[in-house]
């Protein structure tokens, strides 16, 4: 299959990378950009191909945490087994709301509205419901054995996420190739011609929704085994919704590694503006937003548009517009 | 349980609660009405109000209700300046720019305000603030009661304006059609600016309704924009009317909510709420049919 | 393609830097001591996580000013500041950082959830981590060996607060049998309520209701309601000083008066700064918190610092300065920067010159066995302790009078 070398060469590149760093605080910080590239690439299969804007990738990713972190300690299983239940919940509870959502037409706006009235729901139930364990949170044991995925040293917990990435990379490229990604793309670019030629557009949403659920529950459930910690404002809180949509937006929609790119660049440039402003509170995060700004005034199209830019080879617009009217 | 001689307090402090709302709501409504885009920044903006009342107080003696006197041209020249020449530009014209654009906004402003004024919670004694109007069995706090007023008295005025004056009805034109406006000879970028500057004005007032009663630090602002956000949609997008009825209606089915469910759980109500409508009447409850 | 280039290169650069920037752990006597501040200064927490800071770093100063850490030749004590942006794995990165900075040992986290993930991650590094507030018991109970908790965690909380309410209300004739408790919805909020409900009834008390509210709550006005519709002698808030301003307010402005407003870890008692500017919400309320001996010198001068750089002084501030001072013992008694021995000395800490009612520091698993919360009063325009007795200042007035 055409364009996995570039996927390949970044895997093993990026592979090498404890063996080249003994220092954990690089290789934490390669997690947290991960991390998010991965919630991203969940949240860029919806929004990024299918121009489906969600703001409320929360719902996936707390699943995956709640999931993950909950039946371990309420019920004993195994992690690893918990871990690949809270992606199938993840997926389940996309499933729900995209179909509830896509099959009542909601597009654009209405449709990044109510993903996010979804995820505010949800954050509230956990943090009453007692299973989740309230307002309280749930605990995972300290259990450093491979069994219970939890590591030693970061570098083996690094690998899976990499591990992870490289799959959600490879699906999206498999994705981008088949007859579905095609359908996505058609119906991003113009969904009532798509559905004019036939493509089951609720479909094709539903499915691109599902999966890019479970990608970002993925991400929830890598969250809850690395911080053996989840409450309902870390797991269903709107920061993971913007975070899993500023990576691809910044980094490129509709690319493979858009995400990737954008959470590189996202918490490098969080680091740097750290030191640039040293100790005082806030001014970090000043900076921050001045160069969000800047780089959205100067990168319309995302780091992805501006590399292709520079190479002069213009593009075909991969811009998904949120309804523009509500007539 | 809840006994029934709370019933009718609580539903007065909901219309009180809901009339704040409304406003913070209204200023929401207009610029998505207009720009169609979802303003991350509106919370930012509403504490930065809020920080600008408190000054106004503390430092030159003024008292909120006159501070909104010029606080809301003020800000109102803020909301045009930063559409115009910050977001407009930046943006190339993409909704999810302006996405991205307001969202760096919120945190620049959000965290310039904590790095000048650090996070204290601060607040302001007022003479007035623990007065209260006793209606039966209720005692409704005389700012709040000031703010429904000023609330409504604002939904109205505005109601004309967009009817009545030729830039409401240019605001109107261009939220309409864009295109259309634009041939007809109107200048879109100007009327953008108007409109982000006159929901930038609304929270200017709100934030002077809510100082006596509320406190002030650097993320005072964002509890109200979830809400208001709600009430927009409810209301239907860019509708004012829909957005003072959406409010006070927010406010009551909050207040009852909690009432029944509990402060926790009752926020709930508001967001099921939300998402029925959204799925079943996507035009608003109050909003013109599709 | 300029552009491109340089966001490359930056880009590398960055990463380069953060490669290089982690110096070795090996220190040299007489060289500087450094030492993690770990505070959430911005987002949600951050005025609390800078009270914290200030705290720490007043700590450190009077340290070095009275001649560094003494057994390693007078070696100052260097903070290395992080922020957690009120965010477990903001903590998280910080603790990575500061490990590979170099230092001995992490003092802060102020929440529990941050307290939980950056304990955690020192101890994977052997690195001695004292957590300055955090109250959840399970920040003690998970077996980390470089874990200490200088203050109280809820047990102990909740306990004492309990003692001291029967022991006031006995005093006072037992005016009250009913109770109300209005508590936030997080960790801190909800633990506590959980303790509360189900002990308040085995010590005689009922308990009508129990509201949970969220963090933030923009309006009080049906909590009030609640209260005066179910009128208990007693209303117990444990919520987060901004809402604690909120609710005080608003049951002043719907006139609810009950026998006594008895907070556990609220805002009011035991904050100067809502005493001075709401003096008449914050009479006679009682608060059982964290608070400073009163009979400390040292607590009152520092106090007086802090009133004179226009602070107020608030628990964050003297937990984290007693912590520095706790930790610089150890290293003292450790004789070395020594992570390992850092910790040992911590185990066998009695350390008694910090600011806090706890008599000489005792840590067994982690959790310093004097801490104890004490009550607080407003009394006039002052916060009087009024439990235990052995550190009061003032008698408990119970019931409200009547204004």
């Amino acid at each position: 299959m055409k364009g996995l070398a570039p996927i390949a060469t970044v895997a093993v590149l990026l592979a090498l990378v404890p063996f080249i760093t003994a220092s954990n605080a690089v290789l934490n910080f390669l997690v947290m950009a991960f991390l998010i590239a991965l919630a991203g690439q969940g949240w860029n299969i919806l929004g990024g191909y299918g121009g489906q804007y969600s703001f409320g990738h929360a719902a996936f990713f707390g699943t995956g945490t709640y999931v993950t972190a909950v039946l371990q300690v309420r019920y004993g299983m195994n992690a690893w087994l918990c871990f690949a239940l809270g992606i199938a919940g993840g997926a389940l509870v996309g499933a729900v709301i995209g179909g509830l959502s896509f099959r009542s037409g909601l597009r654009g706006s209405y449709f990044a509205l109510v993903t996010l009235a979804f995820a505010e729901v949800l954050r509230i139930v956990a943090s009453v419901a007692p299973i989740t364990g309230a307002g309280v949170g749930t605990l995972i044991k300290l259990d450093l054995r491979p069994e219970a995925f939890q590591f030693q040293s970061r570098a083996p917990f690094y690998w899976v996420l990499l591990a992870l990435l490289v799959v959600s990379l490879i699906l999206t490229r498999i994705i981008e190739d088949s007859r579905f990604g095609a359908y996505l793309v058609a119906l991003r670019e113009n969904e009532d011609a798509a559905k004019a030629l036939g493509v089951d557009t609720t479909l094709v949403k539903l499915g691109a929704m599902t999966i890019s659920a479970a990608i970002t529950a993925a991400a929830g459930g890598f969250y809850a085994q690395y911080f053996l910690f989840v409450d309902a404002g870390i797991a269903y809180g709107p920061w993971i919704s913007v975070e899993a949509l500023l990576a691809p937006i910044i980094g490129g929609v509709g690319t493979v590694f858009g995400p990737l790119l954008g959470a590189l660049v996202i918490r490098t440039l969080g680091e740097l503006t750290k030191i640039v402003a040293g100790d005082a509170p806030g001014l970090d995060l000043v900076i921050y937003g001045s160069v969000l700004v800047a780089v959205v005034a100067f990168a319309p199209r995302g780091i992805a548009g501006l590399i292709e830019r520079v190479r002069g080879r213009l593009t075909p617009p991969a811009a998904p517009s949120l309804e523009r009217s509500h007539g | 349980m809840v006994s029934s001689v709370i019933l009718v307090p609580a539903l007065l402090n909901g219309l009180m609660t809901g009339a704040v709302y409304a406003l913070v709501a209204l200023g929401l409504t207009l610029i998505y009405g207009v720009l169609h885009i979802i303003n991350f920044a509106h919370g930012a903006l509403l504490t930065a109000a809020l920080f600008a009342a408190f000054f106004a107080n503390k430092l030159l003696g003024i008292d909120p209700y006159v501070a909104a006197l010029f606080l809301a041209p003020l800000f109102f020249g803020i909301g045009y300046a930063l559409q115009r020449f910050v977001i407009g530009p930046a943006a190339h014209g993409e909704d999810r720019n302006i996405l991205l654009v307001t969202l760096g906004l919120a945190v620049m402003i959000e965290n310039a305000l904590l790095y000048a004024f650090r996070a204290d919670t601060r607040t302001i004694n007022l003479s007035y603030a623990f007065d209260v109007v006793e209606i039966g069995n209720s005692f409704l706090a005389v700012p709040r009661v000031v703010a429904f007023g000023v609330v409504v008295a604002i939904a109205a005025l505005l109601w004309f304006a967009m009817r009545w004056t030729d830039t409401g009805k240019a605001i109107r034109a261009v939220a309409k059609e864009k295109l259309g406006a634009e041939l007809s000879g109107i200048n879109v970028a100007h009327i953008y600016a108007v409109t982000f500057g006159l929901g930038t004005a609304c929270l200017a007032v709100t934030a002077c309704l809510l100082i006596p009663t509320y406190y002030i630090n650097p993320h005072a602002g964002n509890a109200f924009v979830l809400i208001a956000f709600t009430i927009v949609v409810l209301g239907g997008m860019g509708s004012v009317a829909g957005a003072m009825l959406g409010g006070l209606f927010v406010g009551v089915v909050e207040s009852f909510s909690g009432l029944y469910l509990g402060e926790s759980l009752g926020q709930i109500g508001i967001f099921v709420m939300f998402i029925l409508v959204l799925l079943f009447r996507p035009s608003g409850l109050f909003g013109e049919r599709a | 393609m300029s552009r491109d280039n340089l966001n490359r290169r930056r880009f590398l650069q960055s990463t380069a830097a953060a490669a290089l920037s982690a110096p070795s752990i090996a220190r040299a006597q007489g060289s500087a001591v450094k030492v993690g501040v770990l505070h959430p200064v911005s987002g949600a927490l951050s005025y609390s996580g800078q009270q914290g800071r200030i705290g720490a770093q007043l700590a450190i100063e009077d340290i070095n000013a009275a001649g560094g850490i003494k057994a390693l030749g007078g070696a100052k004590i260097e903070a290395v500041l992080g922020d957690a942006q009120s965010t477990p794995d903001g903590g998280n990165a910080e603790v990575e950082k500061m490990n590979s900075a170099g230092v001995a040992a992490i003092v802060g986290g102020y929440a529990s959830s941050i307290c939980l993930a950056a304990s955690q991650t020192a101890a994977r590094y052997n690195l001695p981590y004292i957590v300055d507030v955090g109250v959840v018991d399970s920040i003690v109970t998970r077996g980390l060996k470089n874990t200490f908790r200088f203050g109280p965690g809820f047990g102990v909380i909740a306990k004492t607060a309990l003692d001291n309410l029967v022991a006031i209300n006995d005093a006072a004739g037992k005016p009250a049998k009913t109770v109300m408790i209005v508590h936030e919805d997080s960790a801190f909020g909800s633990g506590l309520s959980k303790l509360l409900n189900t002990q308040l009834p085995e010590r005689g008390f009922q308990v009508l209701e129990v509201i949970s509210h969220p963090t933030p709550t923009r309006d009080f006005n049906n909590v009030a309601l609640k209260v005066r519709a179910q009128n208990p002698d007693i209303v117990i808030p444990a919520n987060y000083y901004n809402e604690y301003v909120l609710f005080a307010r608003t049951m002043q402005q719907q006139r609810v008066r009950p026998k006594g407003i008895y907070s556990v870890l609220g805002g009011a008692a035991s904050s100067y700064k809502f005493v001075k500017e709401f003096p008449e919400a914050a009479q006679y309320i009682m608060d059982c918190n964290h608070w400073f001996d009163p009979k400390n010198q040292k607590a009152l001068e520092l106090k007086k610092r802090i009133d004179a750089r226009n602070e107020f002084y608030t628990y964050e501030v003297y937990m984290n300065y007693s912590c520095i001072l706790l930790l610089a013992d150890a290293i003292e008694r450790a004789g070395s920067a020594d992570r390992a021995r850092i910790i040992g000395a911590l185990e066998n800490s009695t350390f008694g010159g910090h600011l806090m009612p706890y008599g000489p520091t005792k840590f067994v698993n982690g959790q310093n066995q004097g801490a104890a919360p004490v009550n607080t009063q407003v009394i006039g325009n002052d916060i009087q302790v009024i439990l235990p007795a052995s550190f009061a200042s003032a008698k408990a007035v119970f019931p409200m009078p009547r204004a």
